[in-house]
């Protein structure tokens, strides 16, 4: 009795070593799927905005977001090392043996972090005090370590540049939008200047905790009410 | 044709153990080179770091020294010129031992007018106040303990009632030509010259400012009048 083995069917032809793709120059297991540098970057503004929709760094949206100043200076500096960890553990990514990896990332972050506070402090003093020590914690947002290890180390430098960049900016953009209705309201002032006048009666509630996480709240429903109308309008043009 | 036979179809799990291992496992790497990967990254990491520190540090020093300036200024109304004292070995010194180690000691400013008349002592003083520390700087007579101001130079009082104590300049100013040791009252007419009103929705705030002036005399006034018997022999 003669039996034709079939081969077996290649479920995952490209976790075989040089089965899949042939022509691939580096196959990096669960690296994400090609796109081009704006949807990298547009991914972290919006599709995947860190704080609206991964809900990653609550701890620096929450505790620095009572002006506006402090907003987009920890939205900044957390840029300065999202793109700068990015670009390196991107260019040391085949040189990192995959045991200490993780090690490997958190001391790249944590030498950025370190940067970005000796600069603030040196740049602007007012702003680097009223962080305090949020600034060294930005070690501690999962959003670093999450980025460096879901994407930055398995692309190549220009695209985790870009993720960076995009992570960044909207990392950035939720932290203005929250700071900038609790300096309004709490303080009737933006950046300092007073813009509602003296006869506005401070909601000093909004620059405490409280005022943090009613703002959050308020941010996530109009996040996603705008992600559901725009899932509507897409199925009405799909009829 | 029996199970045992071993000419059957094979069955499906040997098929897939046929081909290679669908995960392949990484071939182990040395500890010495995982060590050394952690080695050169730590110490090039520490490099840029110190590199950075020292290129920063001349910019962070002369903000502090203008921030310092700015509030010996403010408390001793415009002094022409101060000279920095530095308590070492429970006596206050202009000039102590030790070199770069006197930046950790504590400090006083005693202000001068244009004419050499002393104008008065500036010290800073932190004790803790509804949430945090509160850090003042103080500047009073040092013979009688009369304030001549005082500023606010951190605190994180609640916004809105306590941070009155920094915002609030009716508060602040009514400390001025009063005599240390102070008490806080809560009626409008303090007129006392030890007596402070406190601020409405935030007593523990303005008790804690009153509390550290206070202490901050009673520790500095007898060094300072020691000082100045000793400067005038």
């Amino acid at each position: 009795m003669t039996t034709t083995i079939a081969p077996a069917p290649a479920t995952a032809p490209d976790l075989i070593p040089g089965a899949w793709p042939p022509a691939a120059p580096e196959f990096v297991p669960g690296a994400p799927p090609p796109a081009t540098l704006w949807a990298d970057t547009w991914r972290g503004i919006a599709k995947e905005n860190p704080v609206l929709v991964q809900m990653l760094g609550m701890c620096p949206t929450m505790a620095v977001t009572n002006v506006l100043a402090n907003g987009i200076a920890m939205g900044v500096a957390t840029m300065f090392v999202l793109v700068g960890s990015g670009l390196f553990v991107s260019l040391l990514r085949k040189y990192i043996a995959h045991e200490v990896r993780i090690t490997s990332y958190i001391l790249i972050i944590a030498t950025f972090v370190t940067l970005a506070d000796l600069l603030l402090a040196a740049s602007f003093p007012e702003i680097s005090k009223a962080l305090g020590p949020f600034i060294p914690l930005i070690v501690a947002n999962c959003l670093l370590l999450g980025r460096a290890e879901a994407f930055a180390a398995k692309v190549g430098p220009v695209r985790a540049v870009a993720d960076g960049m995009g992570m960044g900016i909207g990392f950035t953009l939720s932290l203005a939008a929250m700071s900038a209705i609790r300096e309004l309201l709490g303080r009737g002032s933006l950046l300092g200047f007073d813009i509602l006048g003296p006869r506005w009666e401070p909601w000093v509630f909004m620059v405490l905790p409280a005022g943090g996480f009613f703002t959050l709240g308020l941010l996530l429903i109009t996040a996603a009410w705008i992600d559901e109308l725009r899932r509507k309008r897409r199925l009405v043009v799909a009829k | 044709m029996s199970p045992h036979a071993h000419h059957g179809p094979p069955s499906a799990p040997s098929a897939v153990a046929a081909t290679p291992p669908a995960t392949a496992k990484a071939p182990e790497v040395s500890s010495w080179k995982l060590l050394a990967t952690l080695a050169i990254g730590g110490a090039a990491a520490g490099l840029l770091v110190v590199a950075v520190y020292k290129a920063t540090l001349p910019t962070v020093e002369k903000y502090a020294a203008a921030k310092e300036a700015g509030a010996v200024r403010e408390v001793l109304k415009a002094p022409a010129r101060w000279d920095t004292l530095y308590l070492q070995k429970g006596a206050l010194t202009r000039s102590p031992t030790g070199g770069d180690d006197r930046k950790g000691l504590p400090k006083a400013y005693l202000g001068f007018d244009a004419a050499g008349n002393r104008l008065g002592a500036a010290v800073t003083a932190q004790e803790p106040g509804f949430q945090e520390e509160v850090l003042l700087m103080i500047g009073f007579e040092p013979s009688n303990g009369t304030l001549i101001g005082f500023k606010v130079l951190d605190e994180k009082e609640t916004p809105g009632l306590g941070d009155k104590i920094e915002r609030d300049t009716s508060f602040g100013s009514q400390f001025v030509g009063r005599v240390a040791p102070l008490k806080g009252v809560r009626s409008r007419n303090a007129t006392d010259q030890s007596q402070v009103q406190t601020i409405t929705g935030a007593t523990i705030s303005s008790r804690a400012v009153i509390r550290i002036i206070n202490h901050a005399v009673e520790r500095w006034q007898p060094l300072l009048v020691a000082y100045e018997r000793g400067a005038a022999q």
